[in-house]
């Protein structure tokens, strides 16, 4: 398993490709290109920002500008639900690569998520678009956390996302099992409601063993929220169980390994 | 000369997961058995225990029936699977020819195709960047470089995988039966370039079915069969001893499919009576329409058809100019005066390649009483290599039959020559001026 991780960096070219690909493969040929993976983010952004503030106006006194606070959690939310979905499937998908050439099996999986990285990094520019027109900006010295949440959020999504690839070749009903869990696990995550609202306070218990729970609050803290980034004393715990969980991952991934090429 | 690739006592066994075709983990979950699901249940071995050795700039074939382990050696020393036990080593980079453009992604361009195959296959961007315009020039794509590959032909495609890969320089190239593709042209170009190869001193493991490639081209060839090593060494002898084992499968095969033919077909009963006049000539008119069978009244009954070759050995597989006999036994229920003994040659088409009777002959029948012997004697079997049929009859001469048996034996024509047609004219060659040829080696 050593071997096989410190091998991975002499893949950073083909990564760096094939990630390269996934982009351009996804943005050309229809009209709207890079504008696409952003429809569904922005639907969902609408809806709720019309049921917060037109329906239920009284939630959601405190997360004004809504949409500028919903982004913050819906962005890195996206990107680790694609890219477990997607990396899920990706060794079945690339099947050809595995078992006619020889390529590092791992690198499909890691593609999914750093192209999903990339797609996430856009949307930030859009954030920015929503904080310059509603006036509302992050404190600019808590910032220099953001980079760290990305890292942990890479890490444990990586992880994960390796995990379920090497269990969807011998299980092929995880990927459907997979699109129901993550919607429970949207809503089980202070994305679109206040994580400071007693009802969430009540189930603090629950909340806090959901790690995506610290990431979306550690985003909205740092995007959203004046003030300082107050979830920090929970980053490092959240530091090493990422690690663990990727460790876990890769050595699951490295132990199903020989049999990929034979039962993609 | 020290050995390229050098396998030693390798053994792959593949696993088959699951009792079923896939897992679910909804199953695995209710039934508790995560763990078991994932170890194999049925294993399945595509090679035991085979070594051989591949010296440095040689050409190596590696030839074997369908299932034989050819695909499976090569994947093995490719590195796309390891073995189950025992070692293999090469040395210096490889380049596998195994499934052409495999790493293609169809949306977007041939141009950014090339770079990622190209670093898939272990070349940096810059190596790329200096081979670029030979590898599209050897692909003869320069026009459509720059177009979606999912617009490219089959035969492009290819031809864009075939130039990546060759152009990746290896020491050791692995090729597995991708000639087979391809028009004449791009296959003489990717002969020429395996040539090339070969004088630069490379190493080349060559899968394929193609024998006389094998025999042009190799140094060495090895014959795999049912995953064993059966035959390593001199081309020209491999190929012997691998057509060889080959003819004498297809003959048992021959005989038990037509022992079942027969079988169904000269049943008791299963003889149709039946009073349509059969002329020489008619034979290949209605072959399309009619299967095979066996009819007529059964006043002469045809049994024990047997082909003899050279030293009149019964066989089902012939040379091309041996001698063939088709011999049959007849037997008259009650004497008859009036009897014509017919043959029709037929190919797989369904040509009729020759038809003949006694009558035609003019041999005019006298008597035939109880039983007795008929042979139709080919000095010489001047047919080019393929399947045949056979009608055998005996009939009345205004054509009512007494028993017709329609395309009920098989019989195969092998021949060293690929020469094509219905009918294979002796003949030579001669030649005046100044012309020269050489014999091929």
């Amino acid at each position: 398993m050593w071997h096989n991780l410190a091998q991975l960096p002499r893949y950073r070219g083909l990564i760096q490709s094939l990630v390269a690909r996934e982009l351009k493969a996804r943005y050309r040929g229809s009209v709207l290109g890079f504008f696409w993976s952003f429809v569904n983010p922005l639907l969902l952004l609408t809806i709720y920002t019309f049921v917060f503030t037109k329906i239920l106006p009284g939630a959601n006194k405190d997360l004004e500008p809504f949409a500028v606070f919903m982004f913050s959690g819906l962005l890195p939310w996206t990107w680790f639900a694609s890219s477990l979905l997607e990396g899920a499937g990706s060794l079945i998908s690339g099947g050809n690569l595995i078992k006619k050439v020889l390529f590092p099996a791992e690198v499909l999986p890691i593609v999914s998520v750093l192209s999903n990285m990339v797609h996430f990094f856009l949307g930030l520019l859009i954030l920015a678009g929503f904080m310059i027109y509603n006036h509302h900006y992050p404190d600019w010295g808590d910032l220099i956390w953001f980079p760290v949440v990305v890292l942990v959020q890479l890490v444990f999504t990586t992880g994960l996302t390796l995990l379920l690839a090497a269990l969807t070749v011998h299980f092929r009903d995880i990927r459907d099992l997979l699109a129901n869990l993550i919607t429970l696990w949207f809503f089980a995550t202070p994305i679109i409601y206040y994580y400071k609202m007693d009802s969430v306070k009540s189930f603090a218990w629950f909340f806090n063993r959901n790690p995506f729970f610290h990431l979306a609050v550690s985003y909205q803290e740092l995007l959203f929220f004046p003030g300082p980034f107050g979830h920090l004393r929970w980053l490092p715990a959240l530091a090493l169980g990422s690690v663990l969980v990727f460790l876990a991952g890769y050595w699951i991934f490295d132990r199903l390994r020989d049999s990929f090429a034979e039962s993609v | 000369m020290s050995a390229a690739i050098e396998l030693t006592n390798v053994t792959k066994i593949y696993r088959r997961y699951g009792g079923r075709h896939f897992a679910t983990l909804k199953s695995a979950l209710l039934r508790r058995s995560i763990l078991q699901d994932l170890k194999p249940r049925e294993t399945f071995p595509a090679l035991r225990d085979v070594s051989f050795t591949v010296p440095a700039g040689s050409t190596f074939g590696v030839i074997g029936r369908n299932g034989s382990g050819k695909s499976t050696a090569l994947k093995v020393v490719a590195g796309i699977t390891k073995p189950t036990s025992g070692t293999v080593a090469v040395r210096g980079r490889i380049s596998a020819l195994i499934e052409l453009g495999a790493g293609f992604h169809p949306e977007i361009s041939g141009r950014e195709n090339v770079f990622i195959n190209g670093i898939m296959l272990g070349l940096t961007k810059r190596e790329i960047q200096q081979r670029f315009d030979e590898i599209v020039e050897f692909a003869e794509l320069a026009e459509f470089i720059d177009a979606p590959v999912k617009t490219y032909s089959s035969g492009m495609y290819m031809r864009l995988g075939f130039s990546v890969a060759i152009h990746v320089d290896p020491d050791v190239l692995l090729v597995d039966e991708v000639l087979a593709v391809g028009d004449e042209g791009f296959t003489h170009k990717c002969l020429d370039k395996f040539g090339e190869f070969k004088r630069r001193g490379k190493t080349i493991l060559l899968v394929t079915h193609s024998l006389g490639l094998v025999e042009r081209f190799c140094d060495e060839a090895v014959w795999l069969d049912a995953g064993q090593k059966r035959e390593q060494g001199d081309p020209k002898r491999v190929i012997g001893a691998y057509v060889t084992d080959v003819e004498r499968q297809e003959e048992q095969f021959l005989a038990t499919s037509e022992a079942k033919a027969t079988h169904d077909a000269l049943e008791p009963g299963a003889r149709q009576p039946s009073e349509g006049p059969v002329h020489p000539g008619e034979v290949a008119g209605d072959m399309n329409t009619t299967a095979e069978g066996r009819w007529g009244s059964g006043g002469v009954e045809i049994s024990d058809v047997k082909f003899l070759g050279a030293n009149n050995q019964p066989s089902h597989v012939f040379h091309t100019g041996e001698p063939f006999t088709v011999r049959f036994t007849v037997r008259a229920a009650k004497p008859v005066q009036d009897f014509v003994f017919g043959l029709g040659i037929f190919n797989a088409e369904g040509v009729c390649i020759y038809g003949t009777n006694t009558d035609v002959e003019e041999y005019v029948a006298d008597s035939l009483q109880g039983e007795a012997e008929v042979s139709v004697v080919i000095d010489a079997l001047d047919l080019v290599e393929g399947t045949y049929k056979l009608d055998l009859a005996v009939h009345r001469r205004d054509g009512a039959p007494y028993d017709y048996h329609r395309l009920l034996y098989t019989f195969r024509v092998k021949s060293r020559l690929k020469d094509v047609g219905i009918y294979r004219p002796r003949h030579r060659w001669e030649f005046a001026g100044p012309i020269k040829f050489r014999m091929k080696t």
